[in-house]
């Protein structure tokens, strides 16, 4: 829909001479050499947010921001490790933000900005959901047969790919837990969630299942028809590339929804702004830019009530256990075993 | 009594009250806000340790390693409500192996069956640590598992001062309530004071009665005091009076000795010269006389009026006796006693105050009446009280206030030439006062004095 109206440049990996973790992107929006900048760091694609950015902007005069896109690990190690100056921390990975707020990282943010979340979607006052999105199933058109209907829980899931081993062999896809921390996220979420995880993916191991880094490539690889079956794909992904040529599946067992968090570092030249965008981010108008952009979907409350099998992930110290080492080898192990099978 | 010195008891009282409930407040918030923090301290320390306890049981040796089930559920409950932060540690042989490897270890050792708890500031918080330990075999070999497992406790702070608030709220509330009820209760207390107060202040001048009004137990000393107070004062007033009477009674005897003496003297003499003396000696005997009799009959009054032993009596018959007997010394001024009095006149009082009282009016009439004037004696009865008048035609009561010559040893501006104490229209009026009647003085038209000795009837 819109495009970038006050895209000044795309520098790719201008500030890697600045800081050691690796930036996959920086645009800066607004006027050139604004007086001020927020800096704002975050895992979600620019062209995402790039709406509800320009609509910022353009009712605050004087104020340029500069957008650093980076995969959720560096976020974090940014902040934690070599505390970085930006003034809002937005990403995807529930656990890391949760782990940057609970280890003293976070800004507190204003009680009355705090006050009209609901408390699933905050922590405290030092983390805010900015948006919410499902994590769902996704399979190429035509992959069913005639009278094969569309799986709706995972148990229709696991008996169409263990009745048709030939059809699935090499054409199931999932993330890979042991590289992708969105991927182990959503494992262990829905290990800890259901049973079925484990008999799913000893099937999934069974048809040499494909394993990937990231939602964008799953879906590729389903457009191009070399994929069938893509588990745990964030639905924000197969919005934002269009839905032709896939089938998105919200399982009615249970569908997790990713919160995209944001907080404000300690480290942050510039707190006030950060606060005042994140306002402008949680308003109305901001949810409703949000929600009209490409795929992100607005934090609501009522999605949960008109949609009982959406899960929202708990966002509370619960989430450390899955960071935790040791745990999550031991989780790897296991999950390496059921899925690498002889 | 001095100014300083004057300080009010409800004041002091409702002053103290007031101050113990503000300090029962302050006690009852800080009571409060100590149990409750206390109280949620046990619980989520209980919690914390278990978590901890729980922790370390499930750990066990590997091949390869120690497995650590770190269960999302455990950290989701110690979070308590979502609010507060998580830590942890976990050392195998004194290696961290997971967790925050700058997490202060606990003061001592913990035991393997009780966590140890403690409280470090980390990660700018103050944060609650259970320490537990346990021993695992890892690879033959029994090496020491220490597990911390520490959370913030800003969610049992806040709860803590709320409730402290709260209780402070109710503090307040009661401080409030007090000031009413201090009031009323200081009021209370203070009112048999006030009722005692006001019991004694309606008395009479000459009441001289002990206190017999119902005193609370706290003030019968006061009481008692007063009473054995107002005893000494009776014994000491009595005394005098006695003293004067036994005085007046002893200086009366030998004036009329000395007076027969002198009259004697006057019959046996002849020599011109010593009779004009002894007639002076005479005349003064008379007047000492005559103010020690005034001075006995003060004295009576007094004592009488204190008993008020009233009975019925003819006040008739009364003012007859006393005319007759004062009718020798109108005579030697050869005035006339001209009386109008019925048969019976009954009325109440006390027969020799009544007799002084007449007695004293009469003789007032006849010593400052000129010769040959006539006293006129009248009784009546109106429509309650029995008068008896007593009308001159003497010097009047000149410039003076008819009601100051009353006063005790006050005597008229006009008295001149005649000897008297000043005493006599004193004794008629608190004869007539004891008795529940009254004494008046007017000028009688065409001269002189009129005096009326007025009594309740019957």
């Amino acid at each position: 829909m819109r495009r970038i109206l006050f895209a000044l440049g795309l520098s790719l990996g201008l500030a890697q001479s600045l800081a050691a973790f690796e930036v996959e992107s920086t645009q800066d929006f607004g006027p050139e050499a604004p007086p001020r900048v927020l800096s704002v760091l975050s895992t979600t694609d620019t062209a995402i947010l790039a709406p509800v950015i320009t609509a910022y902007l353009a009712q605050t005069p004087g104020l340029g921001l500069r957008y650093v896109m980076a995969s959720s690990q560096e976020v974090h190690r940014a902040i934690a490790d070599e505390g970085a100056a930006f003034d809002l921390v937005i990403s995807s990975a529930m656990d890391l933000q949760m782990k940057l707020a609970n280890d003293g990282f976070a800004l507190s943010l204003p009680a009355d900005l705090v006050a009209d979340q609901p408390v699933w979607s905050r922590w405290r006052d030092l983390l805010v959901s900015v948006a919410q999105e499902p994590v769902v199933l996704i399979l190429a058109d035509g992959v069913l047969r005639a009278g094969e209907d569309v799986p709706r829980t995972r148990r229709d899931l696991i008996a169409l790919l263990r009745d048709n081993p030939d059809r699935f062999r090499g054409r199931v896809g999932t993330y890979d837990p042991a590289v992708s921390g969105a991927g182990y996220l959503f494992a262990a979420q829905d290990a800890r969630l259901s049973d079925t995880f484990w008999r799913l993916a000893e099937v999934m191991g069974r048809l040499d299942a494909r394993l990937f880094c990231c939602s964008v490539d799953m879906i590729d690889e389903v457009r191009a028809g070399r994929l069938l079956v893509g588990y745990n794909v964030l639905g924000l992904y197969t919005q934002a590339q269009g839905a032709e040529g896939i089938t998105v599946v919200e399982l009615e067992d249970f569908t997790l929804t990713l919160l995209r968090t944001a907080l404000i570092p300690r480290t942050a030249p510039e707190p006030e702004a950060a606060t005042d965008f994140m306002r402008f981010l949680l308003s109305a108008e901001g949810q409703a830019l949000i929600a009209s952009g490409d795929g992100l979907a607005a934090v609501e409350e009522a999605a949960f009530e008109r949609n009982p099998h959406l899960r929202p992930i708990r966002l509370d110290p619960g989430l450390l256990a899955n960071l935790d080492a040791v745990s999550r080898n031991r989780f790897l192990t296991e999950w390496r075993a059921a899925m690498e099978q002889p | 009594m001095a100014d300083g010195m004057a300080f009010s008891l409800r004041r002091r009282l409702v002053g103290q009250l007031l101050v113990l409930a503000a300090v029962l407040a302050l006690v009852l918030s800080l009571a409060v806000r100590i149990g409750a923090e206390r109280a949620s301290e046990a619980t989520l320390d209980a919690v914390l340790g278990a978590a901890a306890q729980g922790l370390a049981e499930e750990m066990r040796a590997e091949e390869g390693g120690v497995v650590i089930d770190m269960q999302p559920a455990t950290f989701s409950m110690l979070a308590a409500m979502g609010e507060e932060r998580i830590f942890y540690r976990v050392d195998v042989g004194e290696v961290t192996v997971t967790g925050y490897g700058d997490l202060p270890l606990p003061g001592m050792l913990p035991s393997a069956l009780a966590p140890v708890f403690y409280t470090v500031p980390f990660r700018d918080a103050e944060i609650r640590v259970a320490a537990v330990a346990r021993s695992l075999r890892v690879d033959g070999r029994a090496s020491p598992v220490l597990v911390l497992l520490g959370q913030t406790r800003e969610g049992q702070g806040a709860i803590a001062s709320r409730l402290g608030l709260q209780a402070a709220g109710l503090g307040l509330a009661v401080f409030l309530a007090a000031i009413p009820l201090a009031l009323l209760v200081a009021r209370s207390l203070t009112r048999p004071i006030d009722r005692l107060a006001e019991a004694v202040g309606r008395r009479g001048p000459r009441d001289l009665r002990p206190v017999r009004h119902p005193a609370p137990r706290e003030l019968v000393p006061f009481v008692t005091a007063l009473n054995s107070f107002i005893g000494r004062l009776r014994g000491t007033l009595s005394q005098t009076e006695t003293f004067i009477a036994e005085a007046a009674h002893h200086i009366r005897t030998p004036l009329a000795v000395m007076r027969n003496e002198a009259e004697l003297a006057l019959r046996q003499s002849t020599e011109e010269s010593t009779r004009a003396r002894l007639r002076g000696l005479i005349r003064s005997a008379d007047d000492a006389a005559r103010s020690a009799g005034q001075l006995l009959d003060h004295a009576t009054v007094l004592y009488r009026a204190d008993q008020a032993d009233w009975a019925k009596l003819d006040l008739a018959a009364m003012t007859r006796a006393v005319a007759t007997r004062l009718a020798p010394a109108a005579e030697m001024k050869d005035m006339d006693l001209a009386l109008d009095i019925p048969a019976v006149l009954t009325c109440e009082g006390d027969a020799v105050l009544i007799e002084a009282a007449l007695r004293n009016i009469i003789d007032n009439a006849i010593k400052y009446s000129p010769p040959d004037s006539v006293v006129e004696v009248s009784a009546l009865a109106t429509d309650r009280m029995a008068v008896v008048a007593v009308a001159d035609r003497g010097r009047g009561l000149g410039q003076a206030e008819p009601a100051r010559l009353l006063h005790r040893f006050r005597r008229g501006d006009n008295v001149g030439d005649v000897t008297g104490s000043g005493l006599g229209l004193t004794i008629v009026e608190q004869a007539a006062g004891a008795m529940g009647g009254t004494f008046r003085l007017r000028a009688r038209e065409g001269g002189g004095t009129c005096a009326e000795f007025c009594l309740p009837l019957v």
